[in-house]
């Protein structure tokens, strides 16, 4: 075995410019989700429901009285969280009540992985192609890994020795399994539209701004972000943390750090359906009307070297501030609707959503034997 | 790197199976089995398999244990406590014995037979273009047949809840 490992060892060399992209590419996402979207979503929607609700939000944290428009909250509450008491609930299962916040945030970073933040490009010689894993189950690797974060949240729900905790937790179950279904089939509309699940096809596929997914495939991009919103157990679908029935729902009972980790779970978890939501239905990283090539020629009195970099960069750029318009509006979405009743819920994933995704799916059918 | 990943990933998958049946909280057994789907699903992975590997979380590991799960947590099951009966006893050793003629069966079979040469995958293979062709094409009927199956589940889990609301 130690032949083996040598010989994987001596083709480093070779493999270096790939284990830098990699590297690199990690780096970078996990530095836009643990870094900038987690602490500053917080800050985002705090002066967005202010705004909403005419009122000024957070503006009192200073340090020598500069306040940066209440950002210096953020700070604050990381030290609040930090400093707090880690309380574990009599009688709870201790190793399930620390284990629960892991499981629920890993899956939210994790999932970010296949989606694509850019397309590829030749640097130096080296194809880069800006995705972390070019899976060709695409798209299946989201719901797998939003699934077993499922688990964080049920988990959390029975260790905490707690009624309130148990009847979120078991709501969690019920409101996740519901919705995975009705949302893998809202997307087998995609699917069959770009005859592919790896997300860098279907990004490639809508560099022509009619083929955007949100033309082809209207009604699927409508059942798929009510699913969406369902997953994210955010305001309107927010029955398992209900507070004016179940006090915070499955984490009552938790507090400090763990607490923020479900917090931070729940942004991250934005953060993908947003950028899910992009790659598939508003061009990913393309511009309306620009092509890939028509971009290259732009930069190119850069050289080919250098404008393939800013071609990139503006890629890049593109898509985050789609997947940033994306998180305005889900958070839009949390402000302006009432929670809805739990049997509501539960009749609209079943009877409304997953009929009309069936539909969806025969009807693409239907249009793409006529078409071809 | 591989055998080192494939080792791992044995390992802890035996270890969480058997975990799973020594542990006596209903929740804790069920997450070990959750982590033993884990590694099996990595396991499809490394073989080529991506499709199988990721359809072995998104719909075991996913969907039907977050159903057991729900279960568990419903019924309220807690830890079990009780004098073991001698019935219960003369049944483990019969289990374990059974289990040992078992591995013993199998671990002469390797020792004597010459297992098939692997054979190289193509680069298409485990891909779900390549999975779905062969699954509408040469294994249509049972394909078929396995979703007649299904559907007659469901009917009869309507049925069942029907008369009861």
């Amino acid at each position: 075995m130690g032949n083996v490992i040598m010989a994987d060892l001596a083709r480093i060399p070779e493999l270096l410019p790939s284990i830098i992209e990699m590297v690199a590419k990690v780096v970078f996402i996990f530095t836009m989700n643990m870094g900038v979207f987690a602490p500053l979503l917080g800050w985002v929607e705090r002066k967005q429901s202010a705004l909403m609700q005419d009122r000024i939000g957070a503006n009192r944290a200073d340090i020598l009285g500069i306040t940066a428009f209440g950002l210096l909250h953020t700070l604050t509450d990381a030290i609040k969280l930090l400093t707090k008491e880690d309380f574990i609930p009599r009688g709870a299962d201790k190793p399930l009540h620390y284990l629960a916040p892991f499981i629920a945030v890993v899956p939210a970073l994790i999932a970010f992985a296949v989606i694509p933040f850019g397309g590829q490009y030749v640097l130096w010689g080296h194809k880069t192609n800006l995705v972390i894993a070019d899976l060709d189950v695409g798209i299946l690797f989201v719901f797998a890994v939003a699934s077993i974060s499922t688990y964080g949240s049920v988990i959390a729900g029975w260790a905490s020795n707690n009624n309130w905790s148990l009847l979120g937790g078991i709501r969690v179950g019920a409101q996740m399994l519901s919705y995975e279904v009705a949302m893998g089939l809202t997307l087998v509309g995609v699917f069959m539209v770009y005859g592919s699940l790896r997300m860098t096809d279907i990004g490639v596929a809508q560099e022509n701004f009619f083929h955007w997914g949100i033309f082809l495939q209207p009604l699927g991009f409508i059942l798929f972000i009510t699913c969406a919103l369902a997953e994210n157990k955010r305001t309107p679908f927010d029955i398992p943390e209900a507070e004016a029935e179940l006090v915070a729902g499955y984490f009552t009972e938790y507090s400090g750090l763990k607490f923020a980790m479900f917090w931070m779970a729940e942004f991250l978890e934005m953060v993908t359906i947003s950028g899910v939501l992009v790659a598939l239905f508003f061009g990913g990283w393309q511009i309306p009307f620009v092509t890939h090539e028509g971009l290259v020629k732009f930069f190119g009195f850069l050289g080919s070297n250098f404008a393939q970099v800013a071609v990139m960069v503006v890629h890049v750029t593109v898509f985050w501030v789609k997947v940033l318009g994306w998180i305005f509006l889900l958070m839009l979405i949390r402000w302006t609707l009432p929670r809805f009743r739990y049997d509501q819920v539960m009749e609209l994933g079943w009877k409304i959503i997953l009929p009309l995704a069936l539909v969806n799916i025969f009807i693409t059918g239907a249009v793409m034997l006529m078409v071809m | 790197m591989e055998l080192l990943i494939f080792y791992g990933l044995g390992l802890l998958a035996l270890f969480a199976a058997a975990a799973m049946i020594m542990v006596r909280q209903p929740v804790t057994s069920a997450l070990l089995l959750i982590l033993n789907m884990f590694c099996l699903s990595g396991l499809y992975a490394m073989l080529g398999a991506h499709l199988i590997a990721i359809l072995q979380l998104l719909v075991y590991a996913g969907a039907i244990m977050v159903l057991v799960l729900f279960v568990i947590m419903l019924l309220n099951l807690r830890e079990k406590k009780g004098i073991v009966s001698k019935h219960q006893i003369a049944l483990q050793t019969a289990g374990v014995a059974v289990f040992g003629v078992f591995m013993a069966v199998i671990a002469a079979r390797l020792h004597t037979s010459q297992l098939p040469n692997p054979k190289a995958v193509t680069a298409s293979f485990g891909t779900v273009g390549a999975v779905g062709r062969v699954l509408f094409t040469d294994y249509i009927l049972p394909f078929e047949i396995a979703s007649i199956l299904l559907l007659a589940a469901i009917v009869g889990a309507v049925i069942l809840a029907k008369s009861k609301v």
